[in-house]
């Protein structure tokens, strides 16, 4: 018998031997990630539900959390960066970056480890075997339809990076091998480590025992420690969160203290010892109760968060007086974001400046948040984003970085922390739960009349994007249709539940829950067809929104509507055809639509972007648009390089981060590639002409940078090293801001400066005896405008029907079990 | 805090018989039980304990040792009456599950909802377990008592699960209703053995899981169907009598009655 309990492990990594001294029930992924550098294989879960941590153990995959270490003892381990060089690995790889199955990268590392597991097996896989042997590694990016379509080796074909054509990601290539740093992967060894203390409880009062007793070489952080401001939110006057707790918690998961301490330490803790009692009180869980319970918030006291309206003529007249009037009232519930990379990062001091690198989505307001919260100016804080493994909203708000923050100030070192997949789950935000009635009518031609809608929306115990949701919600209510009477009023709710705030459209989604059923409940009545209604009624160019505001141009819904027409005729008939055999499986056929207004509703939204030319010919892009797996760093990039007139890959991209890129805003709302991206235009032209002043030549010469001469064609050879340059001979920032106008009281005037589109029809399978559904087949129709890089937008388009999909049949966020 | 790799029977009970040890194969269940609080236990890793890992048949049928993963017997040439065993292994999990998870390890850790607690019911299996005090053997139905319950004394093992041999003419199923394909857990499965002779049942054996706090047999209805016509054959909620579900978050009661008895007309009317 062995006792390895104080004994070194020795294994086979990626072909070489290599030692390690773990603590008995050490994860592998973990040794393998601290103890043997391999950062490459990430952690998603600690419990084999996700997968993102396949290795191949002896050639077969498993999830490196669900071994000890002492049980790899002797064994040959394989992670991604190991396959890279692997023949099938890298031909699997390549196959990943062309046919787009890459986004943001966090599960790429375990889902190749499994690809190629099956391809060693069976080096022509049919789908089903592909789905099988990746079935452990969920993706929560793609939709999984590239990444089937990678391993079988049908993936597409990549061009150069021109705008309008597919292009691979700039960043795929670390993404594959797992190169990329995500927020728990860029601690320096040794960093000590950071973990929250939170309730258990939805409501409860409580009061802190022995601590220091209790913490002995330990550090505690508390509310007493928080310098500035202990709040923490997003909107100005909705800055309601407290970093710690101070007596009082609202939510299960609420923080009221954190721990730090070296690794080994804190890796054995038990904080369930900490000392704190206590004495839990009733939640209000539902909207219906918060409204007439006592108040969560002292300023608050009707327990309402704040209110939106939208309307436009004179909605209740129009339905009295329209030919056909309908009424449905739905509910959707809490939905998880259930990004594969939970919130993780590290900071430390340097010279006197906070460094925080971590995942984010809004480095800026990071930075304001953390100013407030410490009590310090904006510059001495320096906000580095590490790569993000899917934000999808939640990434916007701050989660690790006060404590990090708090941290690496009180022990001067390098702080870290990583939130375990039950922590990320219970304390950061959710989608809304949304009980939504709306009224519509239409005249007995089939056109719209009229429209109400009434929403309350369940935002937790913080405000978090509560007012957002509630602002947005009453202008897409209508969704891209000719409503010519329109009342739409939301409500958001304070209730004892996590904090509900951003996730893909801020509400809009589960309004057009309860919109899209009503305009089939109106068609339904008026003997129509369900895609015709919706022809019939869709907005054009020239027509006003529920806001009031008119496009002369670009309002695309009536096209996407129409690209179904062909699909919709052939799928009805098929499923007439289907049904009349009979049996327990009926086939159905849908259609919806969609409209997403791109950034800020009504309020300046700038992005901008740093470019310049360096003494030896280099051309520097400072991109600050953070990249969450959507593909801003490739984009962006692309963007830029057309209007420059020069090739993508002659562009080197720094960022982001705030102490080098300018702020380019957060990475929500669609904004990115509409907003950052024509501030990127105007960058590329910006610099462009600075160039053609130089050389003399034309505007629209082509340009050649090479060994750090410039030529223009028809102009003079410039030497760059002639020029002052620190950093750049040239150099140009530009701004782009989305051109607004203000809601008036009716929530009249014009909140984007531009709409996306989209028209979507679902084939689905439902099992009659079991109530399953099983969905066949989507086709979807997007106008995205001019799509820079049709790779990525598909990428999008998928993902965004996954998850959508995942909303409607199969999640449900349940956050009020008490704990026994 | 101890890592141990027992090579012996004996060293393996030795090793369990100390405070706090906890034996450890797959890892499937144990470290997402564990979370963060895994470090620091005292682990008994038993895969290397001879007679652990594998499947042999001997003459009165076979023996798959406790710590043999799903994947192995998914791919396992075992005779007809295995077939839901094998299709229950090839849904525990993803195939990271099944490459490590354990057919002991599914029993001890006694989940109402173990994919691998039907099909073994319904094969007749009963389990080998050692201690320091000797070994015995239990029927499957014995060894299971409630949720995350079983009959093991502290510091005894599972050391294997025996199958009788079913004789000639017998088929296995199994069936699962989850909200997905895969990474499910069930909110109701049946594993059956079936045995059809001149176009009628001659012989049934139904275990059904998820639907109570241990998995059963459906001894009643076995019975009634014996001289049916599968393919004429509809199983009712009210075939179901033995069953005792609960509501949770996957499924209330009404719908898991339901669904058995869906899974199982469609099992039997297969069999036509």
């Amino acid at each position: 018998m062995k006792d390895l309990g104080a004994e070194t492990v020795s294994l086979t990594l990626n072909g070489a031997p290599v030692t390690c001294a773990p603590l008995a029930g050490e994860r592998l992924s973990a040794s393998l990630r601290e103890r043997l550098g391999a950062r490459e294989v990430k952690v998603g879960c600690d419990a084999g539900d996700c997968g993102a941590c396949t290795v191949l153990l002896d050639g077969a995959a498993v999830c490196a959390c669900l071994a000890a270490t002492h049980q790899a003892a002797g064994a040959r381990v394989e992670t991604a960066a190991g396959l890279a060089t692997d023949p099938v690995g890298a031909r699997l790889m390549a196959a990943f970056l062309a046919a787009g199955a890459v986004q943001c990268g966090m599960c790429t590392p375990g889902m190749v480890a499994a690809g190629v597991a099956v391809l060693r097996a069976v080096p022509d896989p049919s789908e089903q075997q592909v789905r099988d042997g990746l079935a452990g590694v969920l993706c929560r990016c793609t939709g999984y339809g590239r990444i089937v379509a990678a391993v079988m080796g049908v993936g597409g074909t990549v061009a150069d990076g021109d705008v309008g054509r597919a292009a691979a990601r700039v960043d795929g290539a670390a993404k594959v091998t797992g190169a990329e740093r995500f927020g728990d992967d860029v601690a320096p060894p040794g960093a000590l480590v950071v973990r929250v203390v939170r309730s258990p409880h939805a409501h409860a009062r409580f009061t802190f025992g022995d601590v220091g007793g209790w913490s002995d070489g330990l550090t505690i952080l508390t509310a007493a420690d928080v310098p500035g401001l202990n709040a923490f939110g997003v909107i100005p006057g909705f800055i309601d969160q407290p970093v710690f707790a101070e007596t009082h918690v609202r939510f299960r998961g609420e923080a009221v203290a954190a721990v730090v301490g070296a690794p080994d330490r804190m890796a054995a803790l038990d904080l369930s010892g900490f000392p704190v009692t206590w004495n839990p009180l009733p939640p209000l869980t539902t909207p219906n109760d918060a409204l007439s319970g006592a108040p969560l918030h002292p300023n608050r006291g009707d327990n309402v968060m704040c209110r939106g309206l939208v309307q436009r003529g004179d909605a209740d007249a129009a339905l009295a007086g329209a030919a056909v009037t309908v009424e449905l009232t739905i509910q959707t519930a809490f939905v998880e974001h259930a990004y594969i990379e939970p919130e993780a990062g590290f900071a430390e001091m340097v010279e006197g400046r906070l460094h925080v690198h971590a995942c984010t989505q809004a480095p800026g307001m990071d930075r304001e948040g953390l100013a407030a919260i410490l009590d310090w100016p904006l510059d001495r804080i320096r906000i580095v984003p590490t790569a993000v493994g899917g934000g999808f909203g939640a990434k916007l708000d701050l989660s690790v970085q006060p404590y990090l923050a708090l941290a690496a100030i009180k022990t001067g070192r390098p702080c870290r922390i990583a939130y375990s997949r039950t922590e990320s789950m219970q304390s950061t935000t959710k989608r809304h739960p949304a009980l939504i009635t709306v009224r519509a009518g239409a005249g007995h031609d089939g056109r719209l009349a009229a429209m109400t809608f009434d929403g309350t929306f369940n935002t937790g115990a913080y405000a978090s994007w509560g007012p957002t949701v509630a602002n947005r919600v009453p202008v897409h209510g209508s969704g891209p249709y000719l409503v010519p009477d329109y009342r739409a009023r939301s409500q958001a709710i304070y209730t004892h539940n996590p904090p509900a705030g951003a996730f893909r459209g801020f509400g809009v989604p589960q309004a057009a829950v309860a919109q899209e059923q009503v305009w089939d409940l109106l068609a339904d009545r008026l003997g129509m067809d369900p895609l015709a209604f919706r022809r019939l009624n869709v907005l054009r160019d020239g027509q006003p929104t529920v806001c009031g505001q008119v496009f002369d141009s670009g309002v695309g819904i009536g096209a996407c509507l129409a690209a179904l027409q062909g699909p919709w005729d052939r799928e009805r008939v098929a499923a007439v055809a289907a049904n009349v055999q009979g049996g327990p499986v009926r086939i159905g056929v849908g259609v919806a639509a969609g409209w997403y207004g791109c950034g800020n509703t009504s309020l300046p939204n700038p992005s901008s972007i740093r470019a310049g030319v360096t003494t030896d010919g280099r051309v520097v892009l400072h991109q600050g648009a953070v990249d969450i797996g959507q593909g801003a760093n490739t984009v962006i990039a692309q963007i830029f390089a057309g209007s420059l007139g020069v090739p993508l890959s002659a562009v080197t991209l720094l960022g982001a981060d705030t102490d080098i890129t300018p702020d380019a805003g957060k990475t929500s709302a669609s904004r990115q590639t509409f907003v950052t991206g024509n501030a990127a235009l105007r960058a590329g032209q910006a610099l462009r002409a600075a160039l053609s002043r130089l050389t003399n030549a034309a505007s629209d010469a082509p340009l050649t940078l090479d060994a750090g001469r410039l030529t223009a064609m028809g102009g003079r050879p410039l030497d760059l090293s002639r020029l002052p340059g620190a950093p750049y001979a040239v150099e140009v920032t530009q701004t782009y801001d989305p051109p607004t106008r203000p809601l008036d009281q009716n929530g009249q005037g014009a909140p984007y400066a531009q709409f996306g589109y989209a028209a979507q029809l679902a084939v689905v399978a439902v099992d009659m005896d079991l109530g399953t559904v099983k969905v066949l087949r989507m086709v979807a129709a997007h106008d995205v405008g001019r799509a820079i890089n049709p790779l990525l937008v598909q990428g999008q388009v998928e993902g965004g029907i996954a998850q959508g999909l995942g909303m409607a049949l199969m999640e449900e966020y349940v956050p009020h079990r008490e704990p026994a | 805090m101890s890592f141990t790799v027992p090579d012996t029977l004996e060293a393996a009970l030795t090793a369990l018989a100390r405070p706090g040890a906890v034996a450890l194969a797959g890892g499937t269940d144990w470290f997402p039980r564990m979370g963060e609080g895994a470090v620091g236990a005292a682990l008994v890793d038993l895969r290397r304990v001879p007679g652990m890992v594998g499947i042999s048949r001997g003459p009165e049928g076979w023996r798959i040792g406790a710590a043999t993963p799903w994947a192995t017997i998914a791919r396992a040439d075992l005779p007809p009456a295995f077939d839901g065993l094998r299709a229950a292994a090839r849904v525990v999990g993803s195939v990271q599950i099944q490459n490590v998870g354990t057919v002991g390890g599914n029993l001890c850790n006694a989940s109402p909802a173990a994919d691998g607690v039907p099909p073994l019911l319904a094969l007749g299996a009963r389990v080998e377990l050692a201690g320091r005090g000797g070994a015995r053997t239990l029927g499957l139905d014995d060894f299971l008592r409630g949720p995350r319950q079983t009959a093991l004394d502290p510091g005894e093992a599972l050391v294997a699960v025996h199958v009788p041999d079913p004789g000639p003419g017998w088929r296995g199923a199994f069936a699962k209703a989850g909200g997905r394909d895969y990474l499910v857990i069930s909110i109701a499965m049946v594993g059956a053995l079936f045995r059809v002779s001149a176009g009628r049942i001659a012989g049934a054996r139904i275990a059904v899981g998820a639907c109570g706090p241990v998995a059963r047999r459906l001894t009643a209805l076995e019975g009634a169907l014996v001289g049916a016509r599968p393919g004429q054959v509809t199983v009712v909620p009210g075939d179901l009598g033995a069953l005792t579900p609960i509501d949770d978050l996957r499924a209330d009661a009404a719908y898991r009655l339901q669904a058995v008895a869906v899974l199982l007309t469609r099992m039997i009317r297969g069999l036509a």
